[in-house]
């Protein structure tokens, strides 16, 4: 009886998820009258735009991942071997990006830096970028500082530090040439995550007008009909990936 | 003398060891906690940048409280039935004698999809509910249902319950398998040596200890659901009065006619959103007690 229940409940929920990614499958293979094509995809993949965005996001998912490793990894190894009473405060900021809405976050910058402010980053293309460059790094900043201190938390922090010390090392070549390839694994899996975030970013990359993969999907939703399941079909595959290749470290 | 000198050394070293956080401190406090003040601080300004209640006050239209209570609404029914639904599964694949092969795809699975969120989840409902999407159509020749005729419409609330639950449901199992697992067996037994029914072990034993679990994860989902922009404008556009899309368009276009009503809109979400997950933090601390 237990099993059957069980069995029920389990299938009813597979079947939840399994109807739409069917849906948006079959949906993404009937642009062509009568038959089945991938003439939809074709479509996705002649389009420049396609290219154009997702390389954006693709690039500005590298920037964020680079700026989220040289912020979070020394902060959390110093944290860890000389500030110990400093982790209830960074541990509150890393766990700030999950309580103040990403939208919330943006509005600020869009006011705090806007042309006539102190630090006019809206002002110019690039400014903008690196100002979603940052607001992503926001967004990824309790996962990848989870991610690391769960790695540093595993070596032998103060004992790797002084033996390189002894052997003359410094603060750079500590962080770059030992600590951060003991802590490698943690590192790539707060990227992919990182990754996965940026990529299908909507929000941010909108307000701040700038061409990213998410808007760019978004304005092909609103204008066809048989490319955004294709779309979808394409970004459900990425993610997939992307899980794949944290689950695969 | 020789006593002095260990004080005096730490005293000039502890501001030098603080500078070690410094690269941090000044990237949280120009991407993250200044640009929220300057919201917080706005919320509560008149236009010439005097202090005022007034912003609170003007929140108080029908419109901006029709946004809120449907935004809670749809957040409250989301978060409660993924909490259901989501426990069921996990539930189902824990004890409920399913073969250990599922539980690992169930895992997997439930990852990808709860980062399956935004613009391409919406298009993925739209293929299959949308008005030619693979149901509607199926039912509509297969048994001449038509779903519109029902009332039902994708662009809705509830086409929105139905499609926030594809994130919501598996963010629940990945949170409540862990604790589900943490309940140990003997506990069951001892109730049960002790003539407990299966009924008497789940409402005095198990769920009091997964209580902090469940209650903390329904906060988050319920926080997850608040904030979520880009689902939710993907499927419906900028009509739908919920409050994450008010804010898009007033940022967007200063829809409220009032930068500082649109500050305090903003202001609104982070005392939400900062409730339910204080709740969820808390929670989540209590419930490692008994957990692990």
């Amino acid at each position: 009886m237990m099993r059957v229940v069980s069995w029920g409940v389990f299938l009813l929920g597979c079947l939840y998820f399994l109807l739409p990614l069917v849906g948006m499958g079959e949906f993404s293979l009937r642009m062509r009258r009568g038959e089945y094509s991938f003439d939809a995809y074709a479509v996705v993949f002649g389009d420049p735009r396609f290219w154009e965005t997702f390389g954006y996001s693709l690039a500005l998912a590298g920037a964020t991942i680079v700026m989220g490793v040289v912020l979070v990894v020394p902060t959390a190894y110093w944290v860890r071997l000389r500030l110990p009473q400093a982790r209830p405060f960074v541990e509150f900021v890393t766990l700030l990006p999950l309580v103040i809405p990403a939208i919330v976050i943006v509005f600020g910058y869009i006011r705090l830096y806007n042309t006539s402010s102190f630090l006019p980053l809206t002002g110019s293309a690039l400014g903008t970028d690196f100002l979603l460059t940052m607001g992503y790094a926001t967004l990824a900043l309790p996962y990848m500082y989870r991610s690391v201190d769960t790695g540093l938390r595993t070596i032998d922090v103060g004992t790797l530090t002084e033996a390189a010390q002894s052997l003359g090392a410094g603060w750079v070549t500590i962080l770059a040439r030992i600590i951060l390839p003991n802590v490698m694994v943690a590192v790539l899996s707060g990227a992919f995550l990182t990754l996965a975030i940026v990529l299908g970013e909507f929000t941010m990359a909108a307000l701040l007008n700038r061409p990213a993969f998410g808007p760019y999907m978004q304005l092909l939703g609103a204008n066809r009909a048989y490319e955004p399941p294709a779309l979808a079909v394409i970004a459900f595959a990425v993610t997939m990936g992307v899980h794949g290749a944290d689950a695969g470290l | 003398m020789a006593d002095d000198r260990p004080a005096t050394g730490t005293r000039l070293r502890l501001p030098l060891e603080w500078l070690g956080i410094l690269p941090f401190a000044v990237f949280a406090l120009l991407f993250l906690i200044l640009p929220t003040m300057k919201i917080v601080i706005g919320a509560f300004q008149a236009q010439d940048g005097s202090f005022t209640f007034q912003n609170m006050i003007d929140l108080n239209t029908a419109s901006i409280r029709n946004a809120y209570w449907t935004s809670i609404k749809l957040s409250f029914i989301t978060a409660a039935l993924g909490c259901a639904v989501g426990f069921g599964m996990a539930a189902a694949v824990v004890f409920g004698g399913l073969p250990k092969g599922v539980r690992s795809p169930l895992l997997t699975f439930s990852g990808v999809a709860s980062n399956f969120a935004g613009v391409p989840l919406a298009f993925a409902f739209i293929a299959t509910l949308g008005p030619v999407g693979l149901i509607t159509v199926w039912l509509r020749t297969e048994f001449g249902i038509n779903l519109r005729a029902y009332g039902f419409n994708l662009l809705s609330f509830w086409g929105l319950v139905i499609t926030y639950l594809f994130f919501q449901i598996p963010l629940m199992i990945l949170i409540i398998i862990p604790a589900l697992d943490g309940l140990k067996r003997e506990w069951r037994e001892a109730a049960a040596v002790l003539g407990a029914t299966g009924v008497q072990y789940w409402r005095m034993v198990a769920l009091p200890i997964l209580f902090p679990s469940l209650l903390g994860t329904f906060a988050l989902l319920f926080a997850n659901a608040f904030g979520a922009v880009a689902t939710a404008f993907a499927l419906t556009g900028p009509q739908l009065n919920i409050v994450p899309i008010k804010l898009f368009a007033q940022i967007r276009g200063d829809v409220l006619g009032n930068p500082n009503l649109g500050y305090a809109l903003a202001f609104g979400m982070i005392v939400i959103t900062a409730a339910a997950n204080t709740l969820y933090i808390w929670l989540r601390v209590r419930s490692e007690r008994w957990l692990k």
